[in-house]
């Protein structure tokens, strides 16, 4: 019986303690949230940014052919060449100037960047189509920008081409090879599901890794980490609250960037919400704990945000395959890029967001992402300082 | 580990003078032992003293602070904080010391209540328990309550300070020169809070740069380049002064001074308010009263007043200094 009584008595201080830490955590979140809620410029920015930079590269950065503006200067005027602008009409790519008819605007036209490309069909097209077999456009591309020039170049040549081979179609050639090319999970080659996986990682790697660095080290910069070291407080306990309001700051970015790409870009997630939003918070940690290291690495919120931005948004954007593509960069630094989490993380999006790939397809990147994130909190971990040095 | 606590306590309970603070041969360093900011210091304040470190800016006071605090190292030397060792036994001592920095050190973006909850709750209490503590600063600091921590006024700015400090009961409270930057009614209150608490049986270590506040510590340090320059009551120091001191006026001060440090041998002065204080050493004959006036008289000086005073710890200060 006495037995009984000190084990339910030492029960008692256990619970007692236990509870203690979780109030003293619940304290430590509380202020966070209170820091972070108050500081109502950088929370509009944090929240804003993600949506701000899905419209810029969904409608402002894109390099895909849409809407394009041309003109046609129509000499011929018979069947063939209506037939022709009808094809040109009829697609996204392009829209033509109606109000440019004759050669000496175009110049001006190109200067001002009316217009980007110009078609002219000589008199006589359709005549010489019909009877010398052999008629010729002339296209004018403004190759200042030589990538597009050529690809709406190719756009252009391809329409014409599509509409020759119905021409033929009439009348067979003897042999013909006709590749058919299937583009896979991404068949109209949209710039929007390549970037939405990649600004996804950009805005997380901004919010969760620089916020939560520039957070402890004010701690530091303005003298109440001296005050919060001088009592019974625990470091891992002032590491994580930092965290908790960034993790839910960065679900809800996640969150409105999916949202964003499913209902303004068009560009649907094909795989599991779920796993995906699992994968985010994965990732978000892994960023989270960075911010963490170099909080506890730096001494100013200035040295930190440097940081931040030298030592982890250029690798991301450099090295997660988003903006470069990693199989064509020196072997050297396609090694680099594996030590970056950014690149693991924008496969698994692209994975599950485009491909709709089970976790199945993503358990190694995750696994890798894990393992990063375990490092560096250890890490961090033992290399919190207890006293100033 | 609260029967560790209270065993401690209890041994020291029955004991008359209990060392609260103690420091032997503390020595530190920065910079590699480039910058010297204490130079083998020791010291130990009794429980329930009103303890004052007083010196100029620089001369180390916030240093010996923070090796007490447990936030630094000490090149060398040993020193305690309620029976504990300040690096082995860091953990202890944080749970139950006060420790206010020299720079004003709480959340600015929370307002005054939530920065009391706040350090309550760190220190695994509640604003409730420890209410007698505060009461009296916390009263001042109810009409500004919602206020955010950051727009309150200097003075009211370390009365918060001090609050936070205090919420947890601490058996030694460590304040590193909580007046300066505060307006004289502040800094006579804040003063009046410290001798209450006092009586409540917390021992206070406290560093001041104003040599006019001293007076109300039971003893007093004072320390200028990291080194002790003497340790006793604020009136042992005083009735230690070498010689008497004479407060000297007279119609054209500025003249005064320039007569008595053109003379020879020269008269070691400074003005102090609206005299200028004269070390009766060095003066030629045992009657420096007497030959002070004559020596103004001659210069041609009128309304002449030549009296001796009880020498400030300012005096005192000055007179190590010189000597």
């Amino acid at each position: 019986m006495g037995c009984f009584i000190n084990w339910r008595g030492k029960q008692k201080t256990v619970d007692s303690y236990q509870l203690k830490e979780v109030k003293q955590f619940a304290t430590f979140v509380k202020k966070e949230f209170l820091h972070v809620l108050r500081d109502r410029r950088t929370l509009f920015i944090l929240i804003g940014m993600p949506i701000a930079q899905i419209l810029i590269f969904g409608f402002a950065l894109t390099n895909e052919i849409k809407n394009t503006r041309i003109a046609i200067i129509d000499h011929a005027k018979d069947n063939a060449s209506r037939h022709l602008i009808g094809r040109i009409a009829a697609s996204n790519y392009f829209r033509i100037q109606e109000d440019i008819m004759d050669e000496d605007r175009l110049e001006t036209a190109f200067q001002t960047s009316d217009i980007k490309l110009a078609l002219v069909f000589p008199a006589n097209f359709e005549d010489n189509l019909s009877r010398q077999h052999h008629a010729q456009v002339q296209v004018i591309a403004d190759a200042s920008d030589p990538n597009s020039a050529t690809t709406l170049t190719n756009y252009i040549s391809a329409i014409i081409r599509d509409y020759q081979v119905e021409l033929s179609g009439q009348m067979p050639l003897p042999y013909q090879i006709t590749p058919q090319i299937r583009m896979l999970y991404n068949p109209q080659l949209r710039g929007a599901p390549n970037f939405v996986p990649g600004v996804i990682a950009l805005v997380l790697m901004l919010v969760s890794v620089m916020m939560t660095a520039i957070s402890i080290v004010k701690e530091k910069e303005t003298g109440t980490m001296e005050v919060l070291l001088v009592s019974p407080f625990k470091p891992v306990w002032v590491i994580l609250s930092k965290t908790v309001p960034y993790l839910l700051l960065s679900l809800v970015n996640v969150l409105s960037i999916v949202l964003m790409s499913v209902f303004v870009l068009q560009v649907p997630v094909e795989g599991n919400w779920l796993l995906l939003f699992a994968e985010s918070a994965l990732f978000i940690i892994t960023c989270l704990t960075l911010g963490i290291f170099i909080s506890i690495k730096t001494k100013t919120q200035q040295v930190a945000m440097l940081v931040s931005l030298m030592g982890m948004l250029l690798p991301t954007v450099m090295f997660s395959g988003f903006m470069f593509p990693i199989e064509n960069m020196p072997v050297l630094l396609q090694w680099i890029s594996n030590i970056v989490p950014a690149k693991w993380f924008y496969s698994i999006v692209k994975s599950i967001m485009i491909k709709g790939v089970g976790i199945e397809g993503v358990w190694k990147e995750t696994a890798i992402l894990c393992g990063i994130t375990l490092i560096l909190f250890v890490v961090s971990l033992k290399s919190f300082k207890i006293r100033l040095e | 580990m609260d029967c560790l606590k209270s065993a401690c306590t209890g041994k020291f309970g029955f004991e008359t003078a209990i060392e609260m603070v103690t420091l032997s041969n503390i020595t530190k360093t920065y910079n590699k032992g480039v910058v010297k900011a204490v130079t083998d210091v020791s010291f130990t304040v009794e429980a329930g003293e009103l303890f004052g470190l007083i010196g100029p800016d620089g001369a180390g006071k916030s240093s010996i602070f923070r090796i007490l605090a447990t936030l630094l190292r000490a090149d060398s030397g040993q020193a305690t904080v309620a029976g504990y060792d300040v690096v082995s036994g860091y953990r202890h001592i944080r749970n139950q010391v006060g420790y206010m920095p020299g720079r004003f050190s709480l959340y600015q973006d929370l307002t005054v209540e939530e920065n009391i909850r706040f350090f309550a709750t760190v220190f695994n209490t509640t604003v409730a328990k420890n209410y007698h503590l505060i009461e009296d600063i916390y009263v001042q600091l109810e009409p500004f309550k919602k206020r955010r921590a950051g727009k309150l006024s200097g003075g009211m700015k370390q009365k918060l300070a001090l609050c936070c400090a205090l919420i947890h009961k601490p058996t030694v409270l460590f304040l590193d020169e909580p007046t300066t930057g505060v307006d004289p009614v502040s800094r006579k209150e804040l003063w009046e809070i410290l001798r209450q608490l006092k009586k409540q049986g917390i021992t206070v270590v406290v560093s001041t740069p104003y040599m006019d506040e001293a007076a109300i510590c039971d003893r007093i340090a004072l320390i200028q380049h990291g080194k002790i320059l003497s340790i006793d009551s604020p009136e042992g120091i005083i009735s230690t002064y070498p010689g008497v001191l004479y407060a000297v006026k007279a119609a054209d001060m500025p003249r005064v001074n320039q007569v008595l440090a053109t003379h020879e041998p020269p008269f070691t002065g400074y003005i102090f308010g609206e005299y200028i204080h004269v070390d009766s050493q060095g003066a030629a004959s045992r009657d420096a009263a007497t030959d002070l006036r004559n020596v103004l008289t001659k210069a041609g000086l009128r309304d002449i007043e030549v009296k001796p005073i009880t020498p400030t710890i300012e005096d005192c200060f000055i007179k190590m200094l010189t000597t």
